[in-house]
């Protein structure tokens, strides 16, 4: 995709760089790559990716200069951050908003590649890439969440790690070595800080490899279609990178929304309590990210198929590439599949309603009842659980992957894919 | 590796190459295997945590109907001045439909006098689902209930209702005196 190299150094140092270490070469041949000429916003958000990841190492450095990993100072290290260290306030909320930030970012990301078919052949590794980096996102969110050791830290964190306790025969050998002891504690704490501290460079290292595989099979567009000439394309700089930075201002007037008027609104109150292991909060919800996943686990009545639900649709990501059987990859010209996309779209949001909500309540009311209780005659709303409805959230988020996609592939009948990204942005369909 | 030339007598000996091949294969796995250990081991409970894991309980100031909670290996042990009316529910209980079967009898351990007093139960106090600490006379059972994923366990602590697969978890103890209960 890239081709041979266009650059020709003109200044003399340039060209006695160029012979010795080729960096600027590279450089510039990076900044010229080969773009579509039809990419539209929702291709900007690997720049935002990119930008998030940078900012939350940055503010993350700075953080653990000033917090303390240990049961007894971690709560107290953290709020000392927001009060007393000078703009500690504003490092600790762009940090804390940040993840967030980059969660919404990645989900847009990962969706508009649904969308396009961005995961299909060619691209099949750079999508898997794209899912372990996404794996790892989530296991540092987490880990990150923990270490403010507030009651949400602390009882996200037995949850979590009581998943690997599930595992038969050696579940709670596992957990006990994960945790460095019998329970969540100081032990936990500490090695949490540290994988914390590493994974990010572990993202950083998926996230070149990442960007490696887009340059090398090229980057797909809204209609999906290869390209096929160079008048299909524009250089990377300055086109995309004017279009990346109008949308990385943007989200950046968003998050900073949320990290001056709202620091704390994507947070849970209960994590401004000190952790008690002797007092759970009455209702333990994660982050809003992992919502939907929460929604999967508690939808099934059983501990251990529950956890295998929640994994699997984490695994599903990673074979989504063999799934879907259709040849075209845009879903513009997949009419029927696009219908079914907006319904796994709808159901995504329904999943994180259902897990930030306790599974016996209601989440439609249909009317009431009269019942007996103590020998009076109460009147009872009846209608459908929460954990009702995420049970079909669940059964439509696999069935969507291992039942519609394979099979919608096979039978869909697609619209006329146009002759080239050109043509196609003359006739006004790209 | 620059001097190609081969005199007589110094044929190339496959058996040397071999040689090379097969003990530096053995030196690097013995070497990943016994540096992998350590790493993998450094993980586990150190011997502070191990050593810190038993606890004395004096029972006797418990009133009937009252609760003690009492912060063991990290996690908190229920000991419940059982009323009569809880033993009873308990030993009610048909056993055959239960989700982990277990007698209300089989889940206490002989007093100081050797023999079982059902008044006095000594439980892990978390929930065997996701480890969260339940509530106590709450549930359908009038036992415990765990707020978060709605497991309902009866006066036994027996699971009855909800996701947790087992009942709360009966920690080794021994009476050392009349009074006094040693955990762990």
């Amino acid at each position: 995709m890239s081709g041979p190299s266009t650059y020709e150094p003109k200044y003399a140092a340039a060209k006695w760089m160029d012979k010795r270490l080729p960096i600027i070469r590279m450089g510039v041949d990076f900044m010229g790559f080969p773009s579509p000429r039809n990419l539209n916003y929702w291709y900007a958000f690997g720049g935002i990716l990119s930008l998030c990841l940078m900012s939350q190492i940055l503010t993350g450095i700075i953080l653990a200069m000033h917090y303390t990993p240990h049961v007894d100072m971690a709560f107290d290290s953290v709020q000392r951050i927001r009060r007393d260290v000078p703009f500690g306030w504003l490092l600790q909320s762009m940090h804390a908003v940040g993840a967030s930030m980059f969660f919404l970012a990645v989900y847009i990301h990962m969706f508009r590649g649904l969308f396009y078919g961005s995961y299909k052949a060619p691209r099949e590794l750079l999508w898997i890439i794209g899912c372990a980096i996404y794996l790892a996102m989530m296991a540092t969110g987490f880990l990150g969440y923990t270490l403010p050791w507030g009651q949400m830290s602390f009882w996200g964190a037995t949850v979590i790690t009581g998943f690997f306790g599930a595992i038969p025969f050696v579940g709670e050998s596992l957990q006990q070595w994960l945790l460095g002891g019998y329970s969540v504690g100081n032990p936990t704490l500490q090695r949490f800080f540290s994988l914390h501290y590493l994974l990010p460079f572990v993202i950083a290292a998926l996230v070149a490899l990442h960007v490696w595989a887009v340059h090398h099979v090229g980057q797909n567009n809204p209609i999906g279609i290869d390209v096929k000439t160079k008048e299909d394309t524009l250089p990377f700089h300055p086109f995309y990178t004017m279009k990346d930075g109008f949308a990385i201002a943007v989200f950046l007037m968003i998050f900073a929304l949320f990290v001056f008027y709202l620091p704390d609104a994507l947070g849970h109150a209960d994590n401004y309590q000190r952790a008690d292991p002797m007092k759970t909060p009455p209702h333990i919800v994660p982050e809003w990210y992992f919502l939907p996943f929460y929604a999967i686990l508690r939808a099934v009545p059983d501990k251990l198929l529950g956890i295998i639900l929640m994994f699997g649709a984490i695994v599903v990501l990673f074979v989504l590439p063999w799934l879907d059987t259709a040849k075209v990859r845009s879903m513009r010209f997949r009419p029927t599949t696009r219908r079914f996309f907006y319904i796994f779209l709808f159901m995504c949001f329904i999943l994180g309603w259902c897990g930030g909500n306790s599974p016996d309540d209601l989440a439609f009311t249909f009317g009431h009842k009269n019942v007996m209780v103590d020998g009076h005659e109460v009147s009872e709303a009846i209608g459908m659980t929460f954990k009702t409805l995420s049970r079909i959230g669940t059964i439509y988020y696999f069935g969507f992957f291992l039942f519609l996609l394979p099979v919608l592939g096979w039978i869909e009948k697609t619209k006329k894919l146009p002759d080239s990204i050109t043509k196609a942005i003359h006739d006004g369909e790209a | 590796m620059s001097d190609t030339h081969i005199s007589d007598g110094e044929h190339e000996d496959p058996s040397r190459r071999d040689f090379i091949y097969i003990s530096t294969a053995a030196a690097a796995a013995v070497g990943a295997g016994s540096l992998a250990w350590p790493l993998v081991s450094q993980m586990s409970a150190a011997s502070d945590t191990r050593a810190a894991g038993s606890i004395e309980i004096d029972v006797s100031k418990i009133e009937e109907g009252q609760q003690l909670k009492v912060l063991w290996r990290g996690k908190p042990v229920f000991v419940r001045y059982r009323t009569q009316k809880e033993i009873d529910a308990a030993d009610a209980v048909e056993i055959d439909g239960l989700r982990d079967p277990e007698t209300d009898e089989a889940r206490f351990r002989p007093a100081f006098d050797g023999k079982i007093h059902k008044n006095i139960l000594v439980m892990v106090g978390v929930c065997t689902h996701f480890g969260c600490i339940p509530v106590g006379e709450a549930g359908d059972f009038d036992g415990w209930y765990c707020p978060c994923h709605g497991s309902h366990y009866d006066t036994s602590g027996r699971i009855r209702k909800g996701p947790a697969p087992k009942n709360m978890v009966i920690p080794e103890y021994t009476y050392i005196s009349d009074t006094v209960i040693k955990v762990g």
